[in-house]
Protein backbone atom coordinates (compact mmCIF):
# COMPACT_ATOMS: atom_id res chain seq x y z
CA UNK A 1 0.00 0.00 0.00
CA UNK A 2 2.66 2.17 0.79
CA UNK A 3 4.85 1.48 -2.29
CA UNK A 4 1.61 2.67 -4.48
CA UNK A 5 1.20 5.66 -2.51
CA UNK A 6 4.69 6.57 -2.99
CA UNK A 7 4.92 5.67 -6.96
CA UNK A 8 1.41 8.04 -7.17
CA UNK A 9 2.83 10.87 -5.64
CA UNK A 10 5.55 13.42 -5.96
CA UNK A 11 6.64 13.01 -2.70
CA UNK A 12 7.12 9.35 -2.33
CA UNK A 13 9.73 9.93 -5.59
CA UNK A 14 11.65 12.04 -4.14
CA UNK A 15 12.18 10.20 -0.76
CA UNK A 16 12.95 6.92 -3.39
CA UNK A 17 15.56 9.53 -5.29
CA UNK A 18 17.28 10.38 -1.98
CA UNK A 19 17.21 7.09 -1.38
CA UNK A 20 18.84 6.30 -4.26
CA UNK A 21 21.25 8.92 -3.63
CA UNK A 22 22.25 8.33 -0.15
CA UNK A 23 22.22 4.68 0.15
CA UNK A 24 25.67 4.26 -1.77
CA UNK A 25 27.53 6.52 0.82
CA UNK A 26 25.83 4.71 3.92
CA UNK A 27 26.54 1.00 2.43
CA UNK A 28 29.83 2.08 0.50
CA UNK A 29 31.01 -0.95 -0.93
CA UNK A 30 35.13 -1.63 -0.50
CA UNK A 31 37.05 -0.03 -2.69
CA UNK A 32 36.95 -2.87 -6.19
CA UNK A 33 39.25 -3.66 -9.12
CA UNK A 34 37.65 -4.00 -12.36
CA UNK A 35 38.54 -5.86 -15.53
CA UNK A 36 38.89 -3.31 -18.77
CA UNK A 37 38.49 -4.17 -22.45
CA UNK A 38 39.79 -1.83 -25.29
CA UNK A 39 40.33 -3.07 -28.66
CA UNK A 40 42.38 -6.84 -28.37
CA UNK A 41 43.75 -5.63 -25.16
CA UNK A 42 42.38 -6.97 -22.02
CA UNK A 43 43.06 -5.43 -18.53
CA UNK A 44 42.71 -7.07 -15.33
CA UNK A 45 44.09 -6.57 -11.52
CA UNK A 46 44.90 -2.79 -11.43
CA UNK A 47 45.96 -2.05 -8.10
CA UNK A 48 48.54 0.30 -6.08
CA UNK A 49 50.42 0.50 -3.49
CA UNK A 50 49.67 3.12 -0.45
CA UNK A 51 52.61 5.28 -0.36
CA UNK A 52 54.31 6.45 3.20
CA UNK A 53 53.83 9.88 4.31
CA UNK A 54 55.97 12.77 2.37
CA UNK A 55 56.65 10.56 -0.35
CA UNK A 56 56.90 12.00 -3.82
CA UNK A 57 56.77 8.87 -5.93
CA UNK A 58 54.03 5.75 -6.03
CA UNK A 59 53.65 2.58 -7.98
CA UNK A 60 50.21 1.27 -10.02
CA UNK A 61 50.09 -2.61 -11.28
CA UNK A 62 47.67 -3.69 -13.78
CA UNK A 63 47.84 -7.63 -16.14
CA UNK A 64 47.46 -6.56 -19.36
CA UNK A 65 46.94 -9.40 -22.12
CA UNK A 66 46.78 -8.70 -25.68
CA UNK A 67 44.66 -11.33 -27.40
CA UNK A 68 45.00 -9.45 -30.67
CA UNK A 69 47.79 -10.76 -33.63
CA UNK A 70 49.23 -7.66 -33.59
CA UNK A 71 51.68 -6.59 -30.82
CA UNK A 72 50.65 -3.40 -29.34
CA UNK A 73 52.26 -0.80 -26.90
CA UNK A 74 51.29 0.95 -23.73
CA UNK A 75 52.29 4.20 -22.35
CA UNK A 76 50.56 6.13 -19.51
CA UNK A 77 49.58 10.01 -20.53
CA UNK A 78 48.09 10.97 -16.74
CA UNK A 79 47.14 10.50 -13.43
CA UNK A 80 44.66 12.16 -11.71
CA UNK A 81 47.05 11.23 -8.61
CA UNK A 82 50.47 12.81 -9.85
CA UNK A 83 52.30 15.28 -12.18
CA UNK A 84 53.37 12.99 -13.89
CA UNK A 85 53.12 9.34 -15.00
CA UNK A 86 55.15 6.72 -16.41
CA UNK A 87 56.03 3.26 -16.99
CA UNK A 88 58.79 1.77 -15.21
CA UNK A 89 60.79 -1.25 -15.03
CA UNK A 90 63.17 -2.05 -12.02
CA UNK A 91 65.29 -5.01 -11.63
CA UNK A 92 68.22 -5.97 -9.16
CA UNK A 93 71.85 -6.65 -10.25
CA UNK A 94 74.34 -8.08 -7.82
CA UNK A 95 71.99 -6.07 -5.44
CA UNK A 96 71.86 -3.20 -6.89
CA UNK A 97 68.10 -1.30 -7.70
CA UNK A 98 67.90 -0.14 -11.09
CA UNK A 99 64.74 1.79 -12.32
CA UNK A 100 64.17 3.02 -15.62
CA UNK A 101 61.74 4.43 -17.79
CA UNK A 102 60.46 2.19 -20.57
CA UNK A 103 61.19 4.25 -23.67
CA UNK A 104 58.85 4.24 -26.29
CA UNK A 105 56.02 1.99 -24.29
CA UNK A 106 55.52 -1.44 -22.88
CA UNK A 107 55.33 -4.29 -25.77
CA UNK A 108 53.03 -6.67 -25.28
CA UNK A 109 53.54 -8.94 -27.54
CA UNK A 110 50.66 -10.92 -29.81
CA UNK A 111 48.97 -12.95 -27.54
CA UNK A 112 51.09 -13.02 -24.13
CA UNK A 113 50.24 -11.34 -21.00
CA UNK A 114 52.34 -8.98 -18.87
CA UNK A 115 52.00 -8.59 -15.06
CA UNK A 116 53.17 -5.02 -13.86
CA UNK A 117 54.05 -6.22 -9.95
CA UNK A 118 56.54 -5.01 -7.09
CA UNK A 119 60.01 -5.00 -8.21
CA UNK A 120 58.97 -5.57 -11.85
CA UNK A 121 56.96 -3.44 -13.87
CA UNK A 122 55.07 -0.89 -12.91
CA UNK A 123 52.98 2.48 -13.13
CA UNK A 124 55.35 4.82 -11.89
CA UNK A 125 53.35 7.82 -10.39
CA UNK A 126 55.80 11.13 -9.93
CA UNK A 127 55.53 14.11 -7.93
CA UNK A 128 52.33 12.60 -6.50
CA UNK A 129 49.78 15.24 -5.32
CA UNK A 130 49.08 13.51 -2.69
CA UNK A 131 50.02 10.35 -0.36
CA UNK A 132 48.01 7.04 -2.51
CA UNK A 133 45.66 6.15 0.76
CA UNK A 134 44.92 2.91 1.48
CA UNK A 135 41.22 1.91 0.52
CA UNK A 136 40.98 4.99 -1.72
CA UNK A 137 41.31 4.96 -5.37
CA UNK A 138 43.34 6.40 -8.22
CA UNK A 139 43.61 6.63 -11.71
CA UNK A 140 45.07 6.78 -14.27
CA UNK A 141 45.04 6.83 -18.73
CA UNK A 142 46.74 4.72 -20.61
CA UNK A 143 47.40 4.79 -24.16
CA UNK A 144 47.86 1.75 -26.03
CA UNK A 145 49.92 2.17 -29.68
CA UNK A 146 47.12 0.73 -31.81
CA UNK A 147 44.33 -0.67 -28.96
CA UNK A 148 43.68 3.46 -28.41
CA UNK A 149 43.28 4.93 -24.75
CA UNK A 150 41.55 4.11 -21.48
CA UNK A 151 40.98 5.65 -18.35
CA UNK A 152 41.55 2.49 -15.61
CA UNK A 153 41.65 3.24 -11.78
CA UNK A 154 43.33 0.96 -9.55
CA UNK A 155 42.15 0.42 -5.64
CA UNK A 156 44.89 1.20 -2.84
CA UNK A 157 46.17 -1.42 -0.94
CA UNK A 158 48.26 -1.26 2.19
CA UNK A 159 52.04 0.06 2.21
CA UNK A 160 54.24 -3.26 1.44
CA UNK A 161 51.24 -5.35 -0.04
CA UNK A 162 52.75 -7.24 -1.78
CA UNK A 163 49.53 -8.53 -3.92
CA UNK A 164 46.38 -6.32 -4.49
CA UNK A 165 43.77 -7.05 -1.55
CA UNK A 166 46.16 -9.27 0.25
CA UNK A 167 46.96 -8.37 3.93
CA UNK A 168 50.36 -6.09 3.98
CA UNK A 169 52.16 -9.59 5.39
CA UNK A 170 51.63 -12.72 7.15
CA UNK A 171 51.95 -10.67 10.50
CA UNK A 172 48.67 -9.66 9.96
CA UNK A 173 49.59 -5.65 10.71
CA UNK A 174 47.90 -3.37 8.77
CA UNK A 175 49.13 0.02 8.02
CA UNK A 176 47.38 3.04 6.89
CA UNK A 177 48.52 5.48 4.39
CA UNK A 178 47.96 8.63 6.65
CA UNK A 179 50.69 8.72 9.00
CA UNK A 180 48.95 6.80 11.89
CA UNK A 181 50.70 4.28 13.80
CA UNK A 182 50.38 0.77 13.14
CA UNK A 183 48.34 -1.21 14.98
CA UNK A 184 49.86 -3.77 16.87
CA UNK A 185 50.17 -7.55 15.81
CA UNK A 186 47.87 -9.78 18.24
CA UNK A 187 49.41 -13.14 18.81
CA UNK B 1 55.37 -62.80 22.06
CA UNK B 2 59.07 -62.14 21.43
CA UNK B 3 58.82 -59.76 18.97
CA UNK B 4 58.03 -56.75 21.26
CA UNK B 5 60.92 -57.93 23.72
CA UNK B 6 63.45 -57.55 21.03
CA UNK B 7 61.52 -54.13 19.59
CA UNK B 8 62.15 -52.73 23.13
CA UNK B 9 65.94 -53.96 23.41
CA UNK B 10 66.55 -52.43 20.26
CA UNK B 11 65.04 -49.28 21.21
CA UNK B 12 67.46 -47.21 23.33
CA UNK B 13 70.27 -48.10 20.82
CA UNK B 14 68.87 -46.34 18.10
CA UNK B 15 67.13 -43.32 20.86
CA UNK B 16 70.77 -43.03 22.04
CA UNK B 17 71.99 -43.06 17.90
CA UNK B 18 69.39 -40.35 17.46
CA UNK B 19 70.09 -37.71 20.38
CA UNK B 20 73.57 -37.96 19.61
CA UNK B 21 72.65 -37.50 15.99
CA UNK B 22 70.83 -34.40 17.32
CA UNK B 23 73.64 -33.15 19.40
CA UNK B 24 75.88 -33.22 16.38
CA UNK B 25 73.90 -31.94 14.16
CA UNK B 26 72.73 -28.65 16.76
CA UNK B 27 76.45 -28.04 17.55
CA UNK B 28 77.03 -27.72 13.40
CA UNK B 29 74.45 -25.58 12.95
CA UNK B 30 75.53 -23.60 15.59
CA UNK B 31 79.17 -23.55 14.77
CA UNK B 32 78.07 -23.01 11.08
CA UNK B 33 76.47 -19.81 12.03
CA UNK B 34 78.05 -16.63 10.72
CA UNK B 35 79.97 -14.73 12.46
CA UNK B 36 81.32 -11.13 12.14
CA UNK B 37 83.61 -10.85 9.27
CA UNK B 38 86.66 -7.95 9.37
CA UNK B 39 86.68 -6.77 6.40
CA UNK B 40 82.91 -6.83 5.30
CA UNK B 41 81.21 -3.58 4.82
CA UNK B 42 80.98 -1.22 7.23
CA UNK B 43 82.57 1.34 9.24
CA UNK B 44 83.02 5.12 10.72
CA UNK B 45 80.28 7.00 9.90
CA UNK B 46 78.72 10.54 11.29
CA UNK B 47 75.23 11.76 10.18
CA UNK B 48 72.35 12.71 11.69
CA UNK B 49 69.03 11.26 12.38
CA UNK B 50 65.02 12.20 11.19
CA UNK B 51 65.20 14.23 14.72
CA UNK B 52 68.43 16.55 13.83
CA UNK B 53 70.33 14.40 16.31
CA UNK B 54 74.18 13.35 15.41
CA UNK B 55 74.78 9.44 14.62
CA UNK B 56 77.55 7.64 14.57
CA UNK B 57 79.37 4.47 14.53
CA UNK B 58 80.12 4.58 18.24
CA UNK B 59 76.23 5.45 18.98
CA UNK B 60 75.84 1.71 17.54
CA UNK B 61 78.07 -0.44 19.54
CA UNK B 62 76.33 -2.79 21.80
CA UNK B 63 73.58 -3.66 20.13
CA UNK B 64 73.45 -5.85 16.44
CA UNK B 65 71.71 -3.56 13.37
CA UNK B 66 70.09 -3.83 10.29
CA UNK B 67 70.69 -1.35 8.20
CA UNK B 68 69.47 -0.42 4.56
CA UNK B 69 70.77 2.05 2.41
CA UNK B 70 67.46 3.89 0.40
CA UNK B 71 65.85 6.95 -0.36
CA UNK B 72 62.20 8.40 0.31
CA UNK B 73 61.37 9.21 -3.68
CA UNK B 74 62.15 5.66 -3.94
CA UNK B 75 58.46 4.08 -4.98
CA UNK B 76 59.00 0.38 -4.73
CA UNK B 77 61.92 -1.29 -3.18
CA UNK B 78 62.35 1.17 -0.44
CA UNK B 79 58.88 0.98 0.85
CA UNK B 80 58.78 -2.48 0.99
CA UNK B 81 61.87 -3.15 2.98
CA UNK B 82 61.34 -1.09 5.82
CA UNK B 83 57.75 -2.67 5.89
CA UNK B 84 59.66 -5.55 5.96
CA UNK B 85 62.45 -4.23 8.50
CA UNK B 86 59.61 -3.17 10.30
CA UNK B 87 57.27 -6.62 10.72
CA UNK B 88 60.72 -7.75 11.50
CA UNK B 89 61.53 -4.88 14.66
CA UNK B 90 57.70 -6.05 15.49
CA UNK B 91 58.57 -9.59 15.76
CA UNK B 92 61.45 -8.73 18.07
CA UNK B 93 59.03 -8.09 20.78
CA UNK B 94 60.58 -7.18 24.47
CA UNK B 95 63.77 -7.81 22.49
CA UNK B 96 63.54 -4.99 20.34
CA UNK B 97 65.29 -2.69 22.51
CA UNK B 98 68.44 -4.82 22.34
CA UNK B 99 68.53 -4.02 18.39
CA UNK B 100 68.60 -1.57 15.85
CA UNK B 101 67.62 -0.51 12.49
CA UNK B 102 68.81 2.45 10.70
CA UNK B 103 67.97 3.42 7.17
CA UNK B 104 70.45 5.92 5.73
CA UNK B 105 69.61 7.76 2.72
CA UNK B 106 71.72 7.66 -0.66
CA UNK B 107 69.89 10.88 -1.74
CA UNK B 108 70.89 13.84 1.14
CA UNK B 109 69.74 16.55 -0.86
CA UNK B 110 66.29 15.46 -0.74
CA UNK B 111 66.02 13.41 2.28
CA UNK B 112 66.88 16.12 4.90
CA UNK B 113 65.66 15.00 8.41
CA UNK B 114 61.87 16.24 8.62
CA UNK B 115 61.46 14.55 5.01
CA UNK B 116 63.23 11.45 6.84
CA UNK B 117 60.71 11.98 9.49
CA UNK B 118 57.94 12.43 7.58
CA UNK B 119 58.96 9.42 5.88
CA UNK B 120 59.19 6.93 8.76
CA UNK B 121 55.95 8.01 10.58
CA UNK B 122 54.37 4.88 8.90
CA UNK B 123 57.20 2.21 9.99
CA UNK B 124 58.09 0.99 13.24
CA UNK B 125 59.47 3.99 15.58
CA UNK B 126 62.34 1.74 16.18
CA UNK B 127 63.35 2.50 12.57
CA UNK B 128 66.12 5.40 12.72
CA UNK B 129 66.49 7.09 9.30
CA UNK B 130 70.41 8.65 8.66
CA UNK B 131 71.30 11.47 6.74
CA UNK B 132 73.45 14.09 6.69
CA UNK B 133 75.75 16.57 4.04
CA UNK B 134 77.00 14.40 0.66
CA UNK B 135 80.34 14.57 2.01
CA UNK B 136 79.47 12.48 5.13
CA UNK B 137 76.88 10.22 3.58
CA UNK B 138 79.41 9.18 0.77
CA UNK B 139 81.48 8.43 3.33
CA UNK B 140 79.00 6.19 5.16
CA UNK B 141 78.37 5.16 1.33
CA UNK B 142 81.83 3.97 0.94
CA UNK B 143 82.24 2.48 3.99
CA UNK B 144 79.80 0.50 3.54
CA UNK B 145 80.17 -0.51 -0.17
CA UNK B 146 77.21 0.79 -1.26
CA UNK B 147 76.70 1.85 -4.96
CA UNK B 148 74.56 5.07 -5.77
CA UNK B 149 73.96 6.82 -8.56
CA UNK B 150 71.79 10.11 -9.83
CA UNK B 151 69.66 9.00 -13.12
CA UNK B 152 67.95 11.69 -14.30
CA UNK B 153 64.33 11.46 -15.50
CA UNK B 154 62.47 13.62 -18.50
CA UNK B 155 61.46 16.71 -16.90
CA UNK B 156 64.62 17.33 -14.36
CA UNK B 157 63.21 14.85 -11.82
CA UNK B 158 65.41 11.68 -11.16
CA UNK B 159 65.71 7.98 -9.31
CA UNK B 160 68.79 6.55 -7.50
CA UNK B 161 70.34 3.39 -8.33
CA UNK B 162 71.11 1.91 -5.66
CA UNK B 163 72.72 -1.33 -3.71
CA UNK B 164 69.47 -2.59 -1.73
CA UNK B 165 70.21 -5.25 0.32
CA UNK B 166 70.14 -5.63 4.53
CA UNK B 167 73.11 -5.82 5.98
CA UNK B 168 73.32 -7.45 9.07
CA UNK B 169 75.88 -5.91 11.48
CA UNK B 170 76.76 -7.35 15.13
CA UNK B 171 77.11 -5.56 18.52
CA UNK B 172 80.52 -4.49 17.71
CA UNK B 173 79.59 -2.64 14.22
CA UNK B 174 80.93 -5.80 12.09
CA UNK B 175 79.52 -7.14 8.93
CA UNK B 176 77.61 -10.73 9.69
CA UNK B 177 75.94 -11.34 6.14
CA UNK B 178 73.44 -9.73 3.87
CA UNK B 179 70.05 -10.10 5.89
CA UNK B 180 67.53 -12.18 4.48
CA UNK B 181 63.96 -10.86 4.61
CA UNK B 182 62.08 -13.39 1.99
CA UNK B 183 61.63 -15.41 5.32
CA UNK B 184 58.51 -14.96 7.86
CA UNK B 185 59.17 -11.71 10.44
CA UNK B 186 59.49 -14.85 12.75
CA UNK B 187 62.02 -16.55 11.46
CA UNK B 188 63.77 -12.98 10.52
CA UNK B 189 63.97 -12.49 14.11
CA UNK B 190 64.96 -15.23 15.32
CA UNK B 191 68.04 -15.09 13.36
CA UNK B 192 68.44 -11.55 14.46
CA UNK B 193 68.33 -12.47 18.05
CA UNK B 194 71.06 -15.14 17.73
CA UNK B 195 73.70 -11.55 17.70
CA UNK B 196 71.99 -9.87 20.67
Amino acid sequence: MIKANWKNSTSGLSVVFVLAAVMPLIFAPPARAADYDIGSIHITQPWARATPKGASSGAAYITITNNGKTPDRVSCVSSDASAQCQIHTMSMEDGVMKMRPVEGGLEIKAGETVILKPSGFHVMLVNLKHPLQQGKMVNTTLKFENAGTINVEYPVAAIGAAAPGAPASEGGMKMEGHGGMKQMDKH
Amino acid sequence: VSEPKAVSRFVPPVMAAFLAGLLVLSAVVYLARPSASPIGPGGPFHLEDQNGRPVSDQDMKGRPFLVFFGYTHCPDVCPTTLFEISEVMKALGKDVDRARALFITVDPERDTPAALKDYLSNFDPHLRGLTGDREAVDAALKAYRVYAKKIPLKDGDYTMDHTAVVYLMDKDGRFVATFNLNQTPQAAAAQLRGYL
